[in-house]
């Protein structure tokens, strides 16, 4: 169906895809995995016509193709859905899938006719989606049958699919799954960008594995299995699984009573939010995403103003309700945010200057009055390098320069410098490389174990399953149930994500 | 390696605007080298030319480190203008109430403006104090309205300017213009306000260029300027707000704190130009006397990165102009002074146009968004 030949790309100093060869059959569903900056995208998008490859050639159904822009690669029969859904929101289903290819003359658009056929393709693909709804009131997992849609509107025969998943809960996935098993029954051909293995187990038939920008492995699904394409993706062996003692819980440290956080224009946020986080433990939350995660670490980390949050939060006994962020660094409350470059990092200032940020004011950062202690800065960074295997080691590289691996090893190492008792950490391996995963689990298993408490929010449920000694479950702004990650299994999860657990309670 | 690419753009787009202003030349019908050597020549000669070069850079040091401080908090300080005029006039005030400025009326009986008349040791520090806070304090005014409403600095400063003119235009014609002077123009300050000339201690640099040590001052500035902003945790917090005010917030910075410092320190900066305009030049307060320093100043700190070294080096690069300017005026046959108007253009469009290559379409961001 689809061929890339020697396709090599260039950006700047970076070799992004270095004469990458893959081969996708048709009728198939085939993954393409790697860990992030291995060029899977890169790839995908050239196919796409996004990019033009430097050299190589691009054959579809077996002849050579020039593909220079995404309006060759719809002519081919060539789809795209990207990670980020492309949708304006006030707009009707029919109408997003038609933008752009709008049926009818110039000055009368014919969506009559167009949602007939919307509806045709649903039906055929069992996407239930109505073309008269309107996209803000669908939910994720509905506006990405609407991605796929708007691909299947436009006779694509290949689909590609840049990490899908990434949106979707447990029971999401597996309705998407079914689509696109129906999808291939159909004769249509998938590619499927992932860095999730169980998921490329559970739908490819085949994989090609990519890393530095080259391809290490092509092999059929059948016949391999998680620990080789980890092999694979990172050159080493890879642990997969987090291996922990059992907590040894000693006093409370964080206690939250009916901690409330309002959103301007939204009901969503955070209601009457009751929890506590003992020493020597992790707390998981689970829950999908926008569903409160994020008021709640940044109410505790003292980013939300008092203005509107409510309720109670102690640290230790003490009321910090009303502390600000810098009180609660001092008091010993560490926090990695959910988004390193929004939150986390000054991306243009250096290792050095990142290594102090939120102890810029004291010591050790500062030597004499207000004066920064440049040289202690730097040792500093460098012992945060060492420890945390922080690449490349440089402490006068911008943050910008680092891989999102090694941007947030340095974060981790930041936080974890100042000997937290409680650390409140969201996402803490999003868009980080197997090997790094592993490396951030075992550091978080070694703080709990020198007696921290730790609250960590995760949307992926296999993070926080596995690394939560007690997990709860927001959905809505509420917390919805606790469970024992060891004994729940992730469909009784799943349901109480999406709010299904408190509709049987009911 | 750092500072060579560092170099690179602003060198380019002076280069290339000078090649734009020889077609320019060559257009109109004059020799493009002759005035060039012309414009070059007369700026660069000793003592006059580099003199009168180094004066010009002085206030456009000032308003240049203004303009950049307050970029590096990711603010756009489009008020210089306004605080160096109150600043000045305020500046000239103190001068002239504590310095016991007496003037004659027409039948020679004299008319006391000063209160008192103080040693030139307490007054000339007063003096330069007054400017640097009143210039700050109009400078915090923008920033508190951002802090407090949201109210964008672009806009109030610039509204603040036209305050600023009116309102020392006005105290200047009703309350310290002497009686009959034809010249909006203030009494002159106490005798003891007035800091050297350059030429007081330099060999060979005559006492009438009116190169004074406020030039030094501003090199001082500078330094200062570098060490604030890389060296003390005030500065690390100012820039930390401007490259990401969200991280900044997470670090326990006090954004809305930041931005009215940030906006202090600037409209200080700027205010400093009243110090060499009143108290090194003319030693008075001579109204509409800046020759839009303020907005000069944000170009200075574009072409000079918005680094104290770029702004000194860019500084000197525009006095140069201005002053090789006068001279091919008066000297080539078709060519006026204008010419200078339209380099300074061409290299802020060079400068403002490389944001364009770097800038979240340029190479780099392409790079950094294919990374997936």
């Amino acid at each position: 169906m689809l061929e890339l030949r020697a396709i090599t790309k260039r950006f700047g100093e970076v070799l992004a895809n270095d004469h990458i060869d893959i081969k996708v059959e048709p009728g198939t569903i085939h993954a393409i995995v790697g860990e992030n900056g291995a060029g899977k995208s890169t790839a995908m998008r050239i196919a796409y016509g996004f990019y033009t490859a430097d050299s190589g050639e691009i054959l579809v159904d077996g002849e050579p193709r020039q593909i220079q822009t995404p309006h060759d690669a719809i002519r081919l029969g060539i789809g795209m859905v990207h990670q980020h859904f492309m949708l304006v929101d006030t707009m009707t289903v029919a109408e997003n899938i038609v933008l752009g290819a709008e049926p009818g003359s110039a000055a009368a658009i014919d969506l009559a006719k167009a949602s007939e056929e919307i509806r045709a393709l649903s039906n055929e693909f069992r996407l239930s989606v109505d073309p008269h709804a309107l996209v803000h009131d669908l939910s994720v997992g509905q506006q990405q049958r609407v991605e796929l849609l708007k691909a299947l509107y436009r006779h694509a025969r290949l689909l590609i699919l840049d990490e899908p998943t990434a949106v979707l809960t447990p029971q999401e996935v597996e309705e998407f799954f079914a689509i696109l098993r129906r999808m291939r029954e159909q004769g249509k051909t998938v590619i499927i960008i992932t860095h999730k293995l169980s998921e490329v187990l559970a739908i490819s038939d085949d994989v090609t594995v990519m890393r530095d920008g080259r391809v290490v492995g092509r092999v059929k699904t059948a016949e391999t299995g998680a620990a080789e394409l980890a092999r694979m993706m990172v050159g080493r062996d890879v642990l997969l699984r987090v291996e922990k003692p059992d907590a040894k819980p000693g006093e409370t440290v964080l206690s939250v009573q009916r901690l409330s956080v309002s959103v301007a224009g939204g009901e969503r946020g955070l209601r009457d939010v009751s929890f506590e986080v003992r020493a020597g433990e992790i707390v998981g939350v689970a829950g999908v995403e926008g569903n409160g995660q994020t008021e709640l670490i940044e109410a505790l980390a003292g980013l939300v103003p008092p203005a509107r949050a409510g309720g109670e939060v102690l640290f230790r006994g003490r009321d910090i309700t009303k502390a600000n962020a810098r009180d609660r660094y001092e008091m010993g409350i560490a926090h990695v945010p959910e988004d390193r470059h929004r939150r986390g990092l000054l991306l243009d200032f250096d290792l050095s200057e990142n290594s102090i940020l939120g102890l810029h004011y004291r010591k050790p950062a500062v030597s004499a009055g207000p004066l920064l202690d440049l040289r202690g800065i730097r040792a500093r960074a460098q012992e945060i390098i060492r420890d945390f295997d922080v690449r490349p080691a440089n402490p006068d590289l911008p943050a910008r320069a680092l891989s999102g691996g090694n941007q947030q090893k340095l974060i981790i190492g930041r936080e974890f410098g100042l000997n937290p008792k409680l650390l409140l950490i969201s996402q803490p391996t999003r868009g980080v490389d197997i090997g790094a995963i592993e490396f951030i689990h075992r550091k978080l298993v070694e703080l709990r174990d020198e007696g921290c408490a730790i609250l960590l929010v995760s949307a992926e449920l296999e993070e926080v399953t596995s690394l939560a000694d007690r997990l709860l479950v927001i959905y809505h702004g509420r917390i919805v149930g606790e469970v024992d990650p060891k004994r729940a299994t992730q469909e009784e999860i799943g349901l109480l994500m999406t709010g299904g657990g408190k509709a049987n309670a009911e | 390696m750092k500072l060579l690419r560092e170099l690179l753009f602003p060198v380019i787009a002076v280069v290339v605007a000078f090649v734009v202003g020889g077609v320019i030349v060559w257009v109109i019908g004059d020799n493009p080298f002759e005035v060039y050597g012309l414009l070059l020549g007369s700026a660069l000669t000793w003592p006059d030319g580099i003199g009168y070069t180094l004066f010009y850079a002085t206030p456009l040091i000032f308003t240049g480190l203004a303009v950049a401080v307050a970029f590096r908090c990711g603010l756009l300080n489009i008020g210089a203008e306004g605080q160096l005029y109150v600043a000045a006039f305020a500046c000239a005030w103190v001068s002239i109430k504590l310095g016991g400025t007496v003037i004659k009326d027409f039948s020679g009986a004299p008319i006391g403006y000063g209160w008192v008349s103080l040693p030139a040791v307490v007054l000339v520090p007063l003096a330069v104090l007054t400017a640097i806070l009143v210039g700050g304090a109009w400078g915090a005014i923008p920033g508190w309205l951002k802090a407090r409403f949201g109210a964008h600095e672009v806009i109030t400063t610039i509204m603040m300017n036209f305050i600023a003119v009116a309102l020392v235009s006005y105290f200047t014609q009703y309350y310290y213009k002497a009686p009959g002077d034809p010249i909006m123009e203030s009494v002159p300050v106490g005798e003891a306000a007035h800091i050297p000339r350059l030429g007081a201690f330099v060999p060979g640099l005559p006492e009438r260029l009116p190169l004074n040590v406020a030039f030094l001052l501003a090199l001082l500035a500078c330094a200062l300027v570098y060490v604030f902003l890389w060296r003390t945790k005030w500065g690390y917090e100012i820039r930390a707000t401007g490259a990401n005010p969200s991280a900044a917030e997470y670090g326990g910075i006090s954004v809305r704190k930041q931005i009215v410092l940030a906006m202090a320190v600037s409209g200080a900066l700027a205010g400093m130009v009243g110090i060499n305009e009143v108290l090194g030049y003319r030693y008075r307060y001579y109204d509409s006397f800046s020759d839009n320093y303020g907005f000069t100043g944000i170009a200075v700190a574009l072409l000079g990165r918005n680094h104290p070294v770029g702004v000194v080096l860019a500084a000197l690069l525009f006095g140069m102009l201005q002053r090789g300017g006068i001279f091919v005026d008066a000297f080539s046959v078709h060519v006026s002074k204008d010419l200078v108007q339209v380099l300074q253009g061409v290299v802020i469009l060079f400068v403002a146009a490389e944001l364009l290559f770097r800038g979240p379409f340029g190479r780099f961001g392409l790079l950094k968004r294919s990374k997936v």
